[in-house]
């Protein structure tokens, strides 16, 4: 309720005009909370993401064909944690973007909307607390969220698959209590880009006011920024956005852990952060709300809203360009066959482990790829769908060498697919029974990663 | 002894870019008065109402509320409650949460009224918990005045607080503003019903185009000599007709509506009071009783009609 309402003394006549303390923040946040909470799109939204993900990774793992187009989904079958890695992937892209689009993108439009800001200022007696309040509100509900979709996916993993080795990026086996932790941990590391949307649709609300693109702005800006790191972008440019950071959790899971892309993006993202929500702040602050027509920070938008972030991004990129000395697209001939090598040699190692025969070393295996692009015409760098890399390695016990060829799809984010091209008796399709289960060969397609920034 | 005032303003001005909303107004409401604001759309009565929650400072003037002069800074005053453009709702809470979670916004010590108390008055307990985007305008309008009570404000500022509202609830409000005025606070409520200001306020005050045409007590606002049409119903109209037609001072209403008018035992005459105190006198002589007798438009909106014109007519 916010009729408008001041403090009045007890006794006395003569009392000053604002002589009453602001209300303490923990009383707004609560009011704040009451309110997000008593909407029917946070419950729908809650009741989704705490039951959503758990639902579908367990139907999905129920079903014989998997997503293996997602990061992780060729090993639903094998892990429970790989389903909570999918949901993880595809809510950077969808889920992560609508959320903080619903929470944040409405937490000061729907005072306007309800015509309420007014009563509420005056009952509060100070923006910077009304502020503060509503950004914690927003961010202890997307908190809340993001939880959800954890928790629910990973349940839902471990209830279909159980807690499984998964299989990392580079083809090398985590232990189920690794995978916990690392799961939990590329969870936390989207919270970075989750929180500059979320600052993102703050200054939307504020600065669009009751017009519908307030609410749309993070949803915008995070699909915005996937469309973005599909494009054949330097390097610098790619890490300077916040949103690289729903896509460099994949480091963790690489051995040794690709940390320096990672820590990047949630630097970025966490600076995108602090930023946005300063800039919302001001434009907050400055905003006339004695005229019910005014709604909106109108050009200050512009000057408060829109340039300083290009500011942002075109010093992050200078910075993320001297500092690493990356140029470029990242990805190199010598990267991916070092890249691809290895993966092909944990798997090896693996798919000898699923067909029961005696194990083998890399050291042994003496894995070498070597990779062109375009048949060796042009440019042998940067992401397509025309790589292609003939892996040798020699056979254990017989020391013979062997070859097998692998057409790989390398996305500009620097993350591949490679696909068996024979022989089919090592990287064709082909089930194999392990642990009373028919899986297919692990060596037919495999996802890879390209360091953007490794030397 | 001077009549305590709860609000002193002289020379208040405000401009929102090209528009004079406030054009150096005096304006001056007495303690414990229930205090009307007339005035046509665009007069500057929700500026002032404005100005006397804090929701905006003056560009030009000096205003007093409850003793204390009012900063150049934003702040609402203190004592002070109230609403305007209609109360602030949250439609997915229910009316006790509403009012419970205000209530929760006070700072420590401030003086307050129960939330249930506050539903009582407005007459809301029976549907305290339904949520308020199922009220009507007139349940709204209450439950705002039941907020704004919460803080036992000594000045109340309402806007259009009669808004939606039936009979009864329209007897409600009223009741509770009557008690409020009783007990020494100062209601400012802005209205277009001028039977409502009629029936509550003791001091009116009318802007037109920002500047104010009158302020002071209604009673001040019957002009003796100004023509006013009356209704008149009476024992015997054929009587009381040739009785208006032969007594000085008095013209029959006899324009194209009276044919068409439903009652048609009653006729509309145009006269000054002291004609009419001289048609009544000799109706009585005559034998015929009174049996209604009523200005067809009440003084205050006769005079607002005739204030507002002129002001617009400058």
């Amino acid at each position: 309720m916010t009729a408008t309402a001041a403090y009045a003394p007890a006794t006395g006549t003569g009392a000053g005009t604002a002589s009453a303390r602001p209300t303490p923040v923990a009383r707004i946040l609560r009011f704040e909370l009451v309110k997000q909470f008593s909407a029917w799109r946070v419950r729908l939204l809650i009741g989704l993401c705490w039951l959503g993900p758990g639902l579908l990774v367990f139907a999905v793992d129920q079903q014989s064909t998997l997503p293996s187009d997602t990061l992780f989904g060729r090993w639903m079958h094998a892990t429970g944690w790989a389903g909570s890695l999918v949901v993880l992937g595809v809510a950077g892209t969808w889920a992560l973007p609508l959320v903080t689009s619903m929470v944040a993108g409405d937490v000061f439009a729907s005072e306007d909307r309800l015509g309420t800001w007014r009563h509420l200022l005056i009952a509060v007696r100070s923006h910077r607390r009304i502020f503060a309040a509503k950004a914690i509100a927003s961010l202890t509900v997307i908190g809340l969220l993001v939880a959800g979709l954890a928790v629910s996916s990973a349940v839902g993993g471990l209830l279909a698959e159980g807690n499984q080795p998964l299989v990392g990026l580079d083809g090398h086996l985590l232990t189920g209590g690794d995978a916990a932790g690392k799961v939990l941990l590329a969870w936390v590391c989207v919270l970075a880009p989750t929180l500059a949307l979320a600052a993102i649709g703050l200054l939307g609300s504020v600065a669009l006011g009751r017009s519908p693109m307030g609410l749309l702005l993070p949803m915008l800006a995070g699909l915005g920024m996937q469309v973005v790191q599909m494009l054949p972008l330097p390097v610098a440019v790619r890490l300077a956005l916040p949103g690289y950071a729903f896509i460099s959790w994949n480091g963790l899971f690489a051995d040794p852990q690709q940390l320096g892309p990672l820590l990047i993006g949630v630097g970025v993202s966490l600076l995108w952060a602090v930023v946005a929500t300063a800039l919302a702040y001001l434009l907050f602050r400055r905003r006339d709300f004695t005229n019910l027509n005014n709604d909106g920070a109108g050009r200050r938008v512009l000057t408060l809203g829109a340039l300083p972030l290009a500011g942002v991004l075109a010093a992050t990129v200078g910075v993320v360009a001297v500092a690493t000395g990356a140029g470029g697209s990242g990805i190199t001939q010598d990267k991916v066959q070092q890249s691809v090598a290895t993966v092909f040699a944990h798997l090896y190692r693996f798919q000898q482990a699923q067909m029961r025969q005696p194990p083998v070393t890399e050291a042994q295996l003496q894995t070498s790829a070597m990779c062109d692009k375009s048949e060796g015409l042009g440019a042998q760098e940067g992401p397509g769908n025309d790589w292609r890399c003939t892996v040798s390695w020699t056979v254990p016990g017989y020391n013979v060498a062997a070859q097998a060829i692998y057409q790989l799809d390398v996305s500009p984010n620097g993350r591949y697919i490679a696909d068996g091209d024979g022989p089919v008796e090592v990287n064709g399709y082909f089930l194999i029974v392990t642990a009373g289960k028919a899986v297919p060969n692990p060596l037919w397609q495999f996802d890879g990663n390209v360091d953007l920034l490794a030397g | 002894m001077d009549t305590p005032v709860a609000v002193r303003g002289r020379g208040i001005t405000k401009v929102f870019g090209d528009v004079v909303a406030l054009d150096h107004i005096d304006v001056s409401m007495t303690q414990g008065q229930i205090h009307g604001l007339v005035g046509p759309n665009g007069a500057g009565k929700t500026t002032l109402l404005g100005l006397l929650l804090g929701l905006a400072v003056a560009d030009e003037g000096s205003l007093e509320i409850l003793g204390a002069p009012v900063g150049r800074a934003l702040a609402a005053p203190d004592g002070v409650s109230g609403f305007v453009d209609g109360p602030g709702l949250y439609p997915t809470l229910t009316a006790r949460q509403n009012l419970a979670t205000l209530l929760a916004l006070r700072p420590d010590g401030a003086p307050a009224t129960g939330v249930e108390e506050a539903l009582e008055q407005v007459g809301l307990t029976d549907v305290a918990d339904d949520k308020v985007r199922g009220f009507s305008l007139g349940m709204r309008q209450r439950l705002g005045l039941a907020a704004a009570l919460l803080t036992r404000p000594r000045l109340l500022v309402l806007d259009e607080p009669s808004n939606g509202l039936d009979p009864v609830g329209k007897k409600h409000v009223h009741r509770v503003l009557g008690r409020l005025a009783s007990e020494g606070v100062t209601v400012v409520l802005s209205s277009h019903r001028m039977d409502d200001l009629e029936a509550l306020c003791s001091e009116v005050t009318i802007l037109a185009r920002g500047r104010v045409v009158f302020s002071g007590p209604l009673s001040k606002l019957s002009d003796e000599n100004r023509e006013l049409d009356y209704r008149l119903r009476a024992s015997d109209p054929s009587a009381t007709r040739a009785l208006a037609a032969a007594t000085p001072g008095i013209s029959i209403d006899d324009g194209p509506d009276a044919a068409t008018r439903p009652d048609t035992d009653v006729i509309v005459v145009r006269a000054r009071v002291a004609a009419m105190d001289e048609l009544v006198a000799r109706m009585v002589r005559e034998g015929i009783g009174v049996r209604e007798l009523a200005p067809v438009v009440s003084p205050l909106e006769a005079a607002f009609l005739a204030l507002t014109e002129q002001e617009a007519d400058r």
